[in-house]
């Protein structure tokens, strides 16, 4: 037996429903359904600050619990991902013009010798969608190139990500660096990727581990709200 | 070193290997059991299949054997098992233990944006990479994953030409490059050999292992 399902107009929906059908989208990764959502709230005077906090962070925070609780696997998750950033790419020129002063900035990158930026990219778009400024180094970053960066934008936090057991020390690498240069207070260092955990960033002098995006974000914002 | 029956407890990506290595010593007094291949996608999940396993078997053999290497699970493992004084096979992944370390490394020295095969995950390529990864379901997302890759490296123990072939066609479907490296069980023997020979019961022949016979 099928069931038949009428689609869904969106523009027809109240606000109420319309969020929870953004909800719903952006946890399929409907990225074009999430974009048209987005603009329909837009039209309706929604600020983009509130569509992006009620409706975009708070649909990926869901996301980023039923990833947590194994409900949801990372091709899911980068769908979702995928979907905000359809919801963002709306509302970023927006947020811009607003002026609005972020509430803090993070340089981010993946270490020296390590490839690998899913996650990287997805604490990158959460601490934007956090209201974070975000300079994002990319991949195979070394030390001196976290350093420049440092000086260059003097961020509140640095984020260091690494998948590989054979990449995670090069973290050390770059705080010893920073240590050495005088820099290494000026900033919060945090850690994350899939082989660490708390105990190797208190060995390596980070000030803190993240287990995952919402964690990062989280941690970010004790720390430049400074009750950490 | 272990002593009288021991049980090995594998993952089952690398059964194969493991019990072609103990057959090929002769290692009667070894006993090799499995967990799902599937947890080399889902690493947080492997602490606790080999706690419920060691807990299942504990009572069938003399020594417990883990034959997994950290494999993403960051530390979560050995926690597991430290306290009970269970070994494990050296090293991050199965990649590093097939290759062994030193050369594992220089692979990945030459190479960051290498992405690594097995025989095993040639075999398996579409159920453990393809639909382990959702490109089944959202091809769209190939470029996230392998944006940053350069090549696909087989490192091959049995050195079939099929799986060999059947590599390079993998890794054509990514986009990337091929490399293909012969490692044969060496490496793995080697890490399994200090732990599993003599163990067992001593015999007139003495120690029936050597690294000699493994292919």
């Amino acid at each position: 037996m099928t069931e038949e399902y009428d689609d869904i107009i969106l523009a027809d929906l109240s606000d109420e429903e319309l969020i929870e059908q953004m909800y719903d989208d952006l946890y399929d990764g409907l990225a074009d359904e999430v974009a048209e959502g987005t603009q329909i709230l837009l039209d309706r005077g929604w600020e983009a600050k509130r569509i992006l906090d009620e409706v975009l962070v708070a649909g990926m925070t869901i996301v980023g619990v039923d990833f947590r609780d194994g409900i949801l696997f990372v091709p899911e998750v980068l769908m979702a991902a995928n979907s905000m950033k359809a919801g963002m790419e709306l509302l970023r020129p927006i947020l811009a013009d607003t002026g609005a002063k972020p509430i803090g900035k993070m340089v981010i990158g993946t270490v020296k010798g390590d490839i690998h930026d899913i996650g990287k990219n997805l604490v990158g778009m959460m601490m934007e969608g956090a209201g974070f400024e975000v300079v994002d180094l990319g991949i195979n970053v070394e030390a001196e190139t976290f350093a420049a960066a440092l000086i260059e934008h003097r961020p509140d936090i640095l984020g260091m990500s690494a998948l590989l057991t054979t990449t995670m020390p090069y973290m050390q690498v770059v705080i010893d660096t920073l240590t050495e240069r005088g820099l290494r207070d000026d900033f919060t260092v945090l850690v994350g990727g899939a082989p660490l955990n708390e105990e190797f960033s208190q060995a390596i002098g980070a000030d803190a581990y993240c287990r995952d995006a919402a964690v990062a974000v989280e941690t970010a914002r004790r720390f430049v709200e400074g009750t950490a | 070193m272990a002593t009288g029956r021991v049980m090995v407890i594998a993952c089952g990506a690398i059964a194969r290997e493991v019990l072609r290595i103990r057959d090929m010593n002769g290692w009667d007094h070894v006993e090799v059991q499995c967990l799902p291949a599937g947890l080399h996608n889902t690493p947080q999940a492997i602490p606790k299949a080999v706690s419920d396993k060691i807990e299942q078997v504990r009572n069938q053999a003399d020594t417990l054997f883990v034959a997994y290497a950290d494999c993403g699970t960051a530390g979560a493992l050995d926690r597991v098992l430290e306290p009970l004084n269970i070994e494990r096979l050296p090293g991050a992944h199965c990649y590093e233990f097939f290759a062994g370390s030193e050369a594992f490394g220089d692979l990945t020295d030459e190479q960051p944006g290498s992405f690594y095969l097995t025989d095993f995950l040639v075999r398996h390529f579409e159920r453990l990479v393809i639909q382990g990864l959702g490109l089944d379901r959202h091809p769209e997302l190939a470029g996230q994953y392998f944006g940053n890759y350069r090549r696909v490296v087989h490192l091959a123990q049995d050195g079939s030409r099929s799986l060999r072939r059947q590599a390079a066609g993998h890794a054509k479907r990514l986009g990337l490059d091929f490399d293909y490296r012969q490692f044969g069980d060496g490496p793995l023997a080697a890490a399994l050999t200090p732990v599993l020979e003599n163990a067992g019961p001593a015999t007139d022949n003495g120690p029936s292992a050597s690294l000699e016979k493994t292919p």
